[in-house]
């Protein structure tokens, strides 16, 4: 069983509707012991940094995730927001997120060379594959993902990034830190590529 | 490079496909999900579905499309058309939507654009509006009007500062269809597109007008456009999206390349 966890937020059903789809048994749940019962968790969403980490202090989700899941090696998918909140801190509401990856999120700039950039990013863009790994298996290196995002993460230890992008700047798009992995890109809506990876991960062995 | 956008537009009425829509190998040109899927598989970067079911009572048609789109298409797509409350766009998003289009429900109520942003983000939302050019006067200095309730009433509304409004208020995309170009297969308003595109710092989407692949490619370039509708451009099987896609290719435009990979089967 695939824990989706709710944190009052954000589109849960489309990862839920992808990963029927791909033949994979889920659950939607709010409740740390069903996160921590599941067999791999994963985090989706659009939100802002802020609320999100509110809602899962507050539903007891983010000693849930930094301990039972993270620390535990249980497989664990962050998207969209579900990759920004894995950092020590956000500009976004100068949230506090998890922690449990080293860096912090930045806004995009709003003018690149003197040339305004549109703030959020939304549409397709390439990623490229700065490492070799099993959730990119099948995929072709510089495939479009779909993005929508204003903020994006910085890690501290260029080791865990395993996906970059260009918006104007560059940035990281995916990463992983052993069992903890995480796109910036929306997987559910990607079409073949991003349905590719979501199963991967629900494949992967650790 | 973020790549531009072609997203093809169908029209719904009590859950049926309207426009003469064509060609189609062993599609049901009628049913929207089988549409979509067909499109979702050619490479369309998103789809839009207009709802123009005139009578209150069937609208919850559309909301069971939309569920069974959901379940057939993993790239976005929006709906519009009579969503007028907080009420409507929650429905439609719940059901699977990945934005809300609003019209002539934001013309009178602009509230509801800062209303949706907040509720449900601006990525969510799509401002779009019908744009006739009525001539430049001191209330439309720009010649651009905009035009609701399918295009029969004028607003006295400037559509740059429409849309500037519409920004501001937390719409993520504005999208805009030109009244004067729609059917007429000339090409996109540019000098609107343009315009608009200058004058907001969020996503632009052109409508109206594509009768041939050098039409998107004006869009995207001399129109600044971040993203181009099409309707009978592909409906009627003259340009298959693929082809759409190897021409602006060829023109030097980022164009998002759909990968074929195979789904394997299930554990």
């Amino acid at each position: 069983m695939i824990a989706i966890v709710d944190y009052k937020a954000g589109n849960l059903t489309s990862v839920g509707r992808a990963l029927e789809h791909l033949g994979h048994r889920c659950e939607i749940t709010d409740r740390p012991d069903r996160v921590r019962s599941a067999d791999r968790v994963i985090l989706p969403g659009v939100g802002a940094a802020g609320a999100t980490m509110d809602n899962l202090r507050a539903l007891g989700l983010d000693q849930c995730l930094r301990r039972d899941i993270a620390a535990a090696g249980k497989p664990f998918l962050g998207i969209c927001i579900g990759i920004q909140v894995l950092l020590d801190s956000s500009a976004e509401d100068d949230a506090r997120c998890l922690g449990i990856v080293d860096g912090h999120v930045e806004r995009f700039p709003a003018s690149v060379d003197g040339r305004p950039l549109k703030v959020p990013q939304i549409g397709w863009n390439r990623v490229r594959q700065t490492r070799t790994h099993p959730l990119f298996d099948g995929v072709p290196d510089a495939t479009h993902f779909y993005f929508v995002n204003s903020y994006f993460p910085v890690c501290k230890d260029p080791g865990v990034v395993i996906g970059a992008c260009d918006y104007g700047v560059p940035f990281t798009a995916a990463i992983a830190q052993a069992n903890v992995i995480a796109t910036q890109f929306h997987l559910e809506k990607s079409g073949a590529a991003g349905l590719r990876m979501l199963d991967n991960f629900c494949r992967m062995k650790f | 490079m973020l790549a531009k956008r072609i997203i093809p537009c169908l029209d719904v009425r009590d859950g049926k496909v309207t426009k003469g829509i064509k060609f189609v190998e062993n599609v049901d040109i009628g049913d929207p999900v089988a549409m979509a899927r067909y499109y979702y598989e050619q490479g369309a970067d998103e789809i839009v579905f207009y709802d123009i079911t005139a009578s209150n009572e069937r609208r919850g048609i559309m909301l069971d499309v939309v569920r069974a789109v959901a379940r057939e298409i993993f790239i976005p797509f929006s709906v519009g058309g009579g969503l007028r409350t907080l009420e409507d766009m929650r429905a439609v998003l719940l059901a699977g939507a990945e934005k809300v289009s609003i019209d002539s429900g934001a013309v009178r109520n602009p509230e509801i654009i800062t209303q949706g942003a907040k509720a449900f983000g601006s990525q969510c939302i799509v401002l779009s509006m019908q744009v006739k050019m009525t001539g430049k006067r001191q209330q439309v200095p720009s010649g651009y009007e905009v035009i609701i309730d399918g295009g029969r009433t004028p607003t006295g509304r400037d559509a740059i500062d429409w849309s500037r409004e519409g920004a501001s208020r937390g719409a993520g995309e504005i999208c805009v269809n030109s009244i004067d170009r729609d059917g007429t297969k000339d090409g996109y308003e540019l000098e609107l597109t343009r315009a608009i595109s200058d004058a907001v710092g969020v996503p632009v989407i052109a409508s109206g007008g594509a009768g041939e692949p050098a039409h998107l490619r004006d869009a995207f370039t001399r129109g600044g456009a971040d993203a181009a509708i099409v309707a009978s451009i592909v409906h009627y099987g003259e340009y298959p999206i693929p082809e759409l896609k190897r021409y602006l290719r060829g023109a030097g435009v980022e164009i998002r390349e759909a990968v074929n990979i195979e789904e394997r089967s299930t554990l």
